[in-house]
């Protein structure tokens, strides 16, 4: 087989080829990168917005809990298709691509919020009284109090949710996006060997995660480390 | 008229009513020390004065002012002139001692950064703890944690100081130095309304003590007519409990 590779490889990694990946590569770094950064975006809205008190919000608090649970609970396949299919109903042409990328951040808003909310509610019930006794905002107290105490919480578990996401970017093929996924189908339907296409599609995935880990690993060093002790 | 007024309060955890009709005033430059068993709603009275708790019934006045906690502006204004201590130091763990006690008054009431650790600085030496400006909370013992929340609430420059136990969570070798540092407050001048239960305590600083039982105040009266002369049953057989031991 690894003859076989070998003999393939010219072949494979020609002009025509490395472009394809390429693309593939790009299509998949864009659906996640869009989906990490406006679902951590919009799913930290949406805890803020859960976590509201008081009648004046209760709408947009209903509103909040329903979109976070029924984008927790639909398959991301469902909510694919749903995308595609509004969008079709609706009749607003739009690439197909992007009905891929509305779909991805819906369902990242939804876990994010979920893991922000679990994060707020880890700092403990005296230090919200305390800040709200010193006459602070609910925005200030979040800013100022509460979420530097939640980092130490949100973030692994948002990062290892990250990670879990650039995988499921690949069922994005289903409605015809081209990602890395599917380049590697289409590659191995070409005639290359499975083991050269998709040992190529590991290694392109692995380069998107790896630095991923990374930034979350820094971030987690920044926010929420355990301060140097001095005595 | 008394500085702070209390007429007739009723609170209430959902249906269980906490508080009961509890009337007390409290005048400018007054120590007054609220005492009872676990339960009797010393703690909650307090809660529902820095509107942590809303009332059902009954009236706070501030100068004969009175507070309507179902208002915003009113609770807003309520919270810029008490400042409370509670019995669990509270502090805001991801700050220094010198960040807990700037943060309010520089971010909430916009007072210049620079005149602000000033007075922190001062009012953290005055409770022992000039040594103490860059320690993280848990760096520091119980006591240091509640002395820096001392310094905190003065650092907000309330009219009136609410201290909700402030020494029942601490080994008892260091309930001394933050008594110590309530002594100077008192010294000052400064109007407390004190929840302990350090009996020698409130007997030395309080003009007034009120024993609380079942949400309801029993009785209220100098020091010396609580401890030596109580005139409620209930009161007698609390301080008899209490004094045995």
């Amino acid at each position: 087989m690894l003859a076989r590779m070998i003999e393939e490889a010219p072949a494979f990694f020609g002009y025509y080829n490395l472009i394809f990946l390429f693309q593939a590569l790009l299509g998949t770094f864009l659906l996640s990168a869009v989906g990490c950064v406006v679902g951590g975006l919009a799913g930290f809205g949406l805890a803020v917005v859960r976590r509201t008190e008081g009648p004046r919000l209760l709408p947009a608090r209903l509103i909040a809990l329903l979109f976070i649970e029924a984008f927790r609970r639909i398959p991301f396949l469902v909510t694919l298709m749903l995308t595609f299919f509004v969008f079709q109903f609706a009749d607003i042409d739009l690439p197909l691509f992007w009905v891929a990328v509305v779909s991805v951040c819906l369902i990242a808003s939804a876990f994010i919020a979920e893991i922000v909310r679990s994060g707020l509610d880890s700092v403990h019930r005296n230090q919200w009284d305390t800040a709200a006794a010193m006459n602070m905002g609910y925005l200030m107290m979040l800013r100022l109090v509460i979420v530097p105490q939640a980092w130490k919480v949100i973030l692994p578990p948002a990062f290892s949710f990250f990670i879990l996401f650039i995988k499921d970017t690949a069922l994005a093929s289903q409605i015809g996006v081209m990602e890395l996924t599917y380049a590697g189908k289409v590659l191995n339907n070409k005639g290359f060997s499975a083991g050269l296409v998709f040992g190529s599609i590991l290694l392109l995935y692995f380069a998107l995660s790896y630095p991923l880990t990374r930034l979350g690993a820094w971030m987690e060093a920044r926010l929420a480390s355990s301060r140097d002790r001095k005595t | 008229m008394h500085h702070l007024e209390i007429e007739r309060l009723s609170a209430a955890y959902g249906k269980q009513p906490v508080l009961q009709d509890v009337s007390l005033g409290v005048d400018k430059g007054e120590i007054v020390s609220l005492i009872g068993p676990s339960g009797s709603g010393k703690s909650t009275l307090l809660r529902v004065l820095v509107g942590l708790l809303p009332p059902s019934a009954g009236a706070v006045k501030l100068d004969g002012q009175s507070i309507d906690y179902k208002s915003r502006p009113h609770v807003k204004a309520a919270r810029d002139r008490f400042a409370i201590v509670f019995q669990q130091y509270n502090l805001f763990q991801n700050m220094t001692a010198l960040g807990n006690v700037t943060v309010a008054p520089i971010k909430v009431k916009g007072r210049p950064t620079r005149e602000v650790e000033a007075e922190a600085r001062a009012l953290l030496a005055k409770v022992g703890l000039a040594e103490k400006l860059n320690a993280y909370p848990d760096q520091l013992s119980g006591g240091q944690q509640q002395r820096v929340a001392i310094a905190r609430a003065l650092a907000l420059r309330p009219e009136i100081l609410l201290l909700d136990e402030v020494t029942s969570a601490l080994d008892p070798e260091l309930v001394g130095e933050v008594l110590d540092a309530i002594r100077l407050l008192a010294a000052d001048g400064m109007t407390m309304f004190i929840v302990s239960h350090e009996m020698g305590f409130v007997r030395e600083v309080s003009a007034r003590v009120a024993f609380m039982a079942d949400g309801r105040v029993v009785e209220v009266g100098p020091p010396r007519q609580i401890f030596d002369r109580p005139e409620e049953a209930r009161t007698r057989e609390f301080v008899s409990r209490i004094l045995r031991h």
